[in-house]
C-alpha cells in the first residue's frame, strides 16, 4: 500500500493503458496531455517504456509536443543507462517537460566530460546528469589508514572537478551530480562506520563533500537518500549487476526517474506552491459538523489523533518553508473554523491558512477559486483528501492539479504527501521564508461559479446505484445510529430508540425509507432515512436526514423522488416537510425550497413548514439507477 | 498452473514489454523472431515474467534461457516447487 518503490501516492496504472495510448497518437487532436495524463499513474519500466517510445515517436514525425517544456539531458555513466533513458523521458511529462535524453557511451565519463568536439558537448543540452555510481568512483578501500583514505577522497573530489571544468567548459548545460548509495556489505560490521577507509567510511564523505563543495547554480540528486528509504538489498541487485551492468535493480528505475524529473522539475519552475488541505478526517478525524468540537479526533493521547498531527505537522512544516496553505471543506464556514479557534490540540491556526473556503459546492470549483485567489495556476496547486470520490472529481475536471492518492489508514497520509514530492526545491531563500505571508494578505473569498456541465459528466462517471427499501430489521440498528446521530443534514433532529424504529416497521400510518447508495468506489453504505406520517389528503415529513458524504450527488432529488411516487401511489396530494433549526443544520434551511417546495408557516424559532403539491411534479432524470429489493425481515 | 494459463499470463507480459498487443509468444519463438527482442529489452522482459509470476530466477538459469518455451518450462518448474 506504501511501497515507494511503486509511486503509491499516483493513481494505478489504468487497465485500458495500451489502447489509451494508440488512441492518443492515432487522434489528430494535440498530444501532449494525453501523454502527461498517462504519465501521471503508477507506471512501471515498461508502461514507462511504450510511453517514452510514443514521445520519440512524436519527436521524430515532428508532431507538436506543445504545451510541454522542451528539455534536452545528457546522462554520463559508469553503468549501463538505456534502461534508464526512457523511464526519465516519460516520467519528464509529469512534470510537463518534454525531455530528451543523450547517453554518452558508458564509462568513458572524464573522457566525455573534457572531449570538446563529442556527443555532449555538440549536442546542445539544459543539463548533464553525472550518474555515478560506487561501481565508477574511484574509491579504493584503505581500512584503518586515515591518510590513505583523505588521498583517496581527494582524488575522487579532484576526479569530480575534472568533469565539472570540462563540462563547464565544452556545454551550457546545467550539471547534476548524484550522492553515491553505499553498498549493504560491510568489512568488519559497525565498527565499519567508525573506521577511516572503509568503503561505507569512503562513501559517507564523498556524499558529504560533493554536496558541500557544489557551486550555486549545479544541482544535487539525493540517490543515497533514495536508495537507504527503498533499502539497500533491493536497491543493489547482483543478478543485474553481473549480467547487464545495471547501476541499480531496474524495479526502482520509477522512481529513480521520479527524482530525478523532480529536480529538474524544479529547476525549471514546475514544482507546486500550494497545499489544499480537506478538513474532516483528513486535518482531524471525525466529522466536526456531526461530532462536534469534542467528537473530533486530534493531538496526542490517540493513535488516530496523532496520525491526523502528522498531517498538520507536514502542512505545518512546509508553510514554514514557504508553501501557502488553504482549506477546502464542505462545511458551514464557522464549524469548520471552530477546531482552528478552539481546539487545544491544533497544530494548524487560521492564521496559517491564506484561503478559507468552507462550503457545499464541488470541490473542483473550490479549487479553481482558490487558485484564483492566490494568483496561482492550477498547476501549482496540491490537494490533500482523504475521501476518493472528491479525488477523482478534481482530477477529472483539473488534471494539472495534483492529488495524491492516499492509503486507508491516516498514519500514512503525511508520507503520501512527502513522498509525492510536490514541493521539491533546487534552493532557499528569505523570499521563500516569507511567502506564505504575502499570499495570505493578498487572498480573499472570490465568489463560486456554478459548472453544471461538468458536474454531470462527473456524476455519470460514479455509476450510482441507489437502493430504496422501507425499515426492515437487517437495517434497524444503522437506522438508529443515524437518527440518533446525524446533525448536519437533519431536518428536524428528532431522535428515536432502536425500540422506537422497531416500532415504525410495522406501523401502517408510517412511511419509512433506508437508502444505501453505491459508486465506483463501492458501497457508502445507509446514507438517508426518511420517515413520514400517512395523512389522507397530505403526508407529512416527520425525519428526513442523509450523511453528508453523498451530498452533490442529486441524492436528495432522487430521495424525494421516492417519497412522491410513494405519496401519489397511495393517493395522498401534498407533501408537507418541517425545518427544525438547531445549531448544527443551517446547512438544510433551504432544503425545501431547493426542492421546489412553498413556505406555508414560519414560527418565531426560525422553524419553517414546506408544502409540495404532487399533481404538478415532473418526473426528473437522475444520475442513478433505483433499485427496490423487496422487504426483508418483515 | 497449466501450461495454457502460463502462456496467457506471458502474452500479456510480452505485449507490454514489446509494445506490441499483437503478439502472441510460441514455444518456439527466439529473440530473433521479435523485432524489439534485444538484450536491454530482455532484462526488461526477465523482471516483468519475474513480477508476473512472482518468481525469481538464479543468475544460471537467466544464462540457459533460449526459447521462450525454455522460459515457459522455467516458470512452470518454479511454480511446480521442482526449481
Amino acid at each position: 500500500m506504501t511501497d515507494r518503490g511503486i509511486l503509491f501516492w499516483l493513481p494505478p496504472k489504468p487497465a485500458d493503458f495500451a489502447a489509451r495510448l494508440t488512441a492518443a497518437q492515432a487522434s489528430d487532436g494535440p498530444l501532449a496531455p494525453a501523454l502527461k495524463a498517462l504519465a501521471n499513474h503508477a507506471l512501471d519500466i515498461n508502461g514507462l517504456n511504450r510511453l517514452a517510445k510514443a514521445l520519440r515517436k512524436a519527436r521524430g514525425e515532428g508532431r507538436s509536443l506543445r504545451p510541454l517544456t522542451p528539455f534536452r539531458l545528457g546522462v554520463l555513466s559508469n553503468s549501463t543507462t538505456a534502461l534508464i533513458a526512457p523511464a526519465l523521458e516519460a516520467t519528464a511529462l509529469r512534470y510537463g517537460l518534454a525531455l530528451e535524453v543523450v547517453e554518452a557511451p558508458f564509462g568513458q565519463i572524464v573522457q566525455e566530460a573534457l572531449d570538446p568536439e563529442g556527443l555532449l558537448a555538440t549536442s546542445e543540452l539544459d543539463a548533464v546528469l553525472i550518474a555515478v555510481d560506487v561501481y565508477g568512483a574511484p574509491l579504493r578501500e584503505t581500512p584503518g589508514d586515515a591518510d590513505a583514505a583523505e588521498a583517496t577522497l581527494a582524488g575522487a573530489l579532484g576526479q569530480f572537478d575534472l568533469v565539472r571544468d570540462g563540462l563547464r567548459a565544452n556545454t551550457r548545460a546545467t550539471l547534476i551530480w548524484q550522492t553515491l548509495p553505499r553498498l549493504p556489505e560491510t568489512l568488519f560490521g559497525s565498527y565499519d562506520f567508525r573506521l577511516p577507509g572503509t568503503s561505507r567510511w569512503l562513501v559517507d564523505q564523498l556524499n558529504r563533500r560533493l554536496a558541500d563543495s557544489l557551486p550555486g547554480d549545479e544541482l544535487l540528486v539525493d540517490i543515497a537518500g533514495l536508495a537507504e528509504t527503498l533499502g539497500l538489498d533491493r536497491w543493489h541487485d547482483p543478478v543485474l549487476r553481473n549480467i547487464g551492468k545495471l547501476p541499480f535493480a531496474q524495479e526502482f528505475a520509477p522512481v529513480y526517474a521520479e527524482h530525478v524529473a523532480r529536480v529538474i522539475g524544479a529547476l525549471r519552475g514546475k514544482s507546486r506552491k500550494a497545499l489544499v488541505l480537506d478538513l474532516d478526517n483528513t486535518v482531524w478525524g471525525g466529522i466536526i459538523g456531526d461530532d462536534g468540537l469534542e467528537g473530533i479526533v486530534i493531538g496526542q493521547g490517540s493513535a488516530l489523533g496523532e496520525a491526523h498531527l502528522s498531517v498538520q505537522q507536514g502542512a505545518l512544516d512546509l508553510h514554514g518553508r514557504g508553501v501557502v496553505l488553504a482549506v477546502s471543506s464542505k462545511n458551514e464556514d464557522e464549524t469548520a473554523r471552530t477546531p482552528f479557534r478552539q481546539h487545544a490540540d491544533m497544530l494548524l491556526k487560521e492564521d496559517h491558512i491564506a484561503v478559507f473556503q468552507a462550503n457545499w459546492i464541488d470541490k473542483a470549483t473550490n479549487l479553481a477559486t482558490i487558485a484564483d485567489a492566490l494568483t496561482l495556476g492550477r498547476d501549482a496547486l496540491v490537494f490533500l483528501d482523504d475521501n476518493p470520490a472528491e479525488r477523482m472529481q478534481v482530477r477529472s475536471e483539473h488534471p494539472e492539479i495534483a492529488v495524491p492518492e492516499l492509503p486507508a489508514d491516516a498514519a500514512f497520509y503525511a508520507r503520501a504527501l512527502n513522498a509525492g514530492g510536490y514541493f521539491e526545491a533546487v534552493a532557499f531563500s528569505d523570499d521563500d521564508r516569507n511567502r506564505s505571508g504575502f499570499y495570505k494578505e493578498n487572498a480573499r473569498r472570490l465568489q463560486l461559479q456554478g459548472s453544471a456541465g461538468s458536474l454531470d459528466a462527473y456524476h455519470a462517471s460514479l455509476e450510482m446505484v441507489a437502493t430504496f427499501q422501507p425499515f426492515d430489521a437487517v437495517g434497524r440498528a444503522r437506522i438508529s445510529q443515524l437518527i440518533n446521530k446525524s446533525n448536519q443534514f437533519n431536518l428536524t433532529t428528532r431522535r428515536y430508540t432502536e425500540a422506537q424504529v422497531g416500532e415504525m416497521e410495522a406501523d401502517a400510518g408510517r412511511f419509512t425509507l433506508q437508502a444505501r447508495l453505491a459508486d465506483v468506489f463501492g458501497d457508502n453504505g445507509m446514507i438517508s432515512v426518511v420517515v413520514a406520517d400517512r395523512g389522507a389528503d397530505a403526508w407529512e415529513i416527520d425525519t428526513w436526514l442523509m450523511s453528508c458524504r453523498v451530498l452533490g450527488r442529486r441524492m436528495e432529488e432522487a430521495v424525494l423522488a421516492e417519497l412522491v411516487r410513494a405519496a401519489k401511489a397511495a393517493g395522498a396530494k401534498a407533501l408537507v416537510g418541517r425545518f427544525i433549526p438547531s445549531d448544527k443544520n443551517m446547512m438544510v434551511a433551504k432544503h425545501y425550497e431547493k426542492l421546489g417546495f412553498e413556505k406555508i408557516a414560519e414560527t418565531d424559532e426560525g422553524e419553517t413548514v414546506w408544502r409540495l403539491a404532487l399533481e404538478g411534479v415532473a418526473d426528473r432524470t437522475l444520475p442513478m439507477q433505483i433499485v427496490r429489493p423487496a422487504a426483508v425481515g418483515a | 498452473m497449466s501450461q495454457t494459463e502460463i502462456y496467457e499470463k506471458l502474452t500479456d507480459v510480452f505485449r507490454d514489454v514489446f509494445d506490441d498487443e499483437d503478439l502472441t509468444p510460441t514455444a518456439e519463438m527466439t529473440a530473433d523472431d521479435v523485432e524489439e527482442w534485444d538484450s536491454l529489452s530482455h532484462i526488461r522482459l526477465m523482471l516483468s515474467v519475474e513480477k508476473a509470476f512472482g518468481v525469481r530466477f538464479s543468475t544460471v538459469e537467466l544464462g540457459g534461457l533460449k526459447s521462450v518455451g525454455d522460459l515457459a518450462g522455467l516458470v512452470e518448474s518454479k511454480l511446480n516447487g521442482a526449481g
